[in-house]
């Protein structure tokens, strides 16, 4: 028999990062499961992991770099190591040792980003994270997931501490409503379709589809809403399947427009089904402080914009 | 306007800090412990030590000042202001949507902050390529890097120590807030620096150690800082939350801004204070 454990729940869980670190804290009853944090352990929600194995967790001082070539070294020895920072320092600081260090050993690191995007918010630029799937996308061996909310987080940090093999996570500070529930399924490389529809492909990940959903309620159709919360490797048959029905595509990410999800979509159906599409992202600019609405209304990714996207792509 | 006695000096001091306590608590997010901590220096700088024109921001011969930990911008913004950079009433914008006062401190926005910062661990290697250009240049100012003792953790700050080392700057001068606390605790819990003296002294800098709430000590260090042929670190030990009793040495404050409540404790707690500055002879 089983012996049932209490479960470990923390309150008020709403943000991505908050699903990142009750899911930390429950993978933390396997034993290989290390955790390391470069002075942000509480930011990045491992605090939840270093209170209750404190002899797991390693606290790597503000050294993003030494940190990821620990990380490997755990890892080469086969410990699961989750290392975590903001998004612009991880990836960013250290990208040469993601790439050498953990993704050409293939190295079983997982990668946690936290504070991505626009929605970081008041902080300004120095902290929203809007290159950092650019950075990585054309790095080999390497799996890239954004999961939309807090379940999804709890989901995808499950299923990433499975995979054998270097893993970024790209997660969140804003706390936003969810789209899925504690029993929705979740398959990394395998995208959810949120809404089955006509006419459009609308696809999106992270918690930017909070505006999608916003958006999609003042049309007279619906549109087809794909969740594409694996960004690397591509799941190029659920794409597929959708625009070769509705012939044409909008993606979105609180990214740059260059280098995200957009670009990986539009490899795809340049390169098989030529389609018209439109890319809503930051537009090759450095943001600045604001609050996340502020931000995603002035830099246009809100459902304003989403909807005037999508007027124009079906004029 | 330059201050050269001592109660001037802290009186603008108490007002930095109490600009900075009205501008966290308007932007609801923030870094007050550092930025209380270091209020004493900002002044130093801006009133007494600084070659600088706050109506000609750029002028060619102007000391360079890089805020290397750009996290703590409240007390330089505070200081400039103070200082004629800008209005006071702009101070409120800090960290709002289109404000030239971002959360962490952009060059493009205001350009007398010499550098966009906050990725730590950056703004000593740019003082020393300064440097090294004011060098080629045969220009004479001083290059003055803030930096904090938590971004001492990373090793690209030790890069640019060696390489002030290697080019022998005699024109760079480097203050640490080495106020021993950093986000998650107390530094040598969460990184252990030890002797930051020893390691600049093995690198050929020469070191000052000063209390950093001292303005006679800051000031007569920088002074004999510029006569030295060779790189100079200021280690200068600072109260986190200084001024505030209920932050003081506190890491829980390094980045939390004060409600409602707390922020008019501490301006109740800043304008006791100054009421006794101004009693002193
Ligand atoms: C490269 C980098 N990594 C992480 C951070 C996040 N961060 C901001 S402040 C800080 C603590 C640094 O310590 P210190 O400057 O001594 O803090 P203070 O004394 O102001 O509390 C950290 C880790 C950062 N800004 N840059
Ligand atoms: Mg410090």
């Amino acid at each position: 028999m089983v012996k049932k454990t209490k479960p470990l729940i923390i309150k008020e869980p709403r943000s991505t990062r908050d699903g990142y670190g009750q899911a930390l804290l429950e993978l933390g009853r396997n034993k290989n499961i290390v955790a390391l944090s470069a002075d942000l352990t509480e930011s990045t929600r491992a605090h939840h992991f270093e209170k209750k194995y404190p002899s797991r967790f390693f606290q790597c001082g503000v050294a993003e770099q030494n940190m990821i070539t620990m990380a490997t070294g755990l890892a080469l020895e086969g410990k699961v190591p989750f290392a975590s920072s903001f998004g612009v320092f991880l990836p960013m600081r250290c990208l040469d040792q993601i790439r050498i260090s953990v993704c050409y050993n293939q190295a079983n690191v997982k990668l946690v980003a936290t504070h991505c995007g626009l929605a970081t918010g008041p902080d300004g630029a120095t902290h929203q994270a809007l290159e950092d799937v650019a950075a990585l996308r054309a790095i080999p061996n390497l799996t890239i997931i954004e999961p939309c909310d807090y379940h999804q987080a709890i989901r995808a940090t499950k299923a990433a501490a499975k995979l054998r093999g270097p893993v970024y996570l790209r997660l969140h500070r804003a706390k936003l409503p969810s789209l899925t529930t504690s029993q929705t399924k979740f398959q990394i490389n395998k995208a959810q379709v949120l809404q089955k529809g006509t006419k459009l492909t609308i696809i999106g990940s992270g918690p930017i589809l909070n505006e999608v959903s916003k958006a999609v309620e003042h049309l007279n159709f619906k549109p087809e809403i794909i969740n594409c919360h694996t960004i690397k490797p591509l799941d190029k048959k659920t794409i597929l399947k959708s625009v070769k029905k509705t012939k044409k595509a909008l993606i979105i990410q609180d990214h740059q427009i260059s280098g995200g999800l957009g670009s990986a979509v539009a490899e795809l159906l340049s390169q098989t089904i030529p389609t018209k599409i439109k890319i809503i992202g930051v537009k090759d600019k450095f943001a600045e402080s604001g609050s996340p609405e502020e931000l995603l209304y002035k830099y246009k990714l809100d459902s304003h914009a989403i909807l005037a996207g999508i007027r124009n792509l079906l004029k | 306007m330059k201050l050269t006695n001592l109660k001037s000096l802290q009186l603008m001091a108490n007002q930095v800090r109490q600009d900075i306590i009205g501008m966290l608590y308007h932007a609801g997010s923030g870094h007050p412990a550092g930025s209380l901590g270091m209020a004493d220096i900002f002044t130093a700088l801006y009133f007494n030590v600084l070659k600088h024109h706050p109506k000609k921001p750029l002028m060619k011969n102007r000391d360079r000042l890089i805020l290397s930990n750009g996290h703590i911008c409240p007390a330089r913004y505070a200081a400039m202001s103070r200082a004629g950079y800008f209005p006071y009433k702009e101070l409120k914008s800090l960290r709002k949507i289109n404000s030239r006062l971002q959360g962490h401190p952009s060059r493009v926005d205001l350009p007398a902050l010499e550098l966009s910062t906050a990725s730590l661990g950056q703004g000593l290697g740019v003082a020393v390529g300064m440097a090294l250009a004011a060098r080629l240049n045969k220009q004479h100012h001083t290059i003055y890097c803030v930096s904090s003792d938590g971004e001492h953790d990373e090793g690209s700050t030790w890069e640019a120590v060696n390489a002030a080392n290697k080019y022998k700057l005699n024109n760079i001068i480097n203050i640490i807030d080495r106020n021993n606390i950093q986000i998650s605790g107390y530094t040598h819990k969460v990184w252990p620096l030890k002797s930051l003296k020893e390691k600049y002294q093995a690198f050929n800098w020469k070191v000052f150690e000063i209390n950093g709430h001292n303005f006679r000590q800051i000031i007569t260090t920088i002074k004999k800082a510029k006569t030295l042929n060779q790189p100079v670190c200021i280690i200068a030990y600072n109260t986190p939350g200084k001024g505030v009793s209920f932050m003081e040495n506190r890491f829980e404050w390094h980045g939390k801004a004060p409600d409602k409540e707390k922020s008019v404790l501490a301006l109740i707690e800043l304008q006791r204070a100054r009421k006794k500055l101004l009693k002193k002879k």
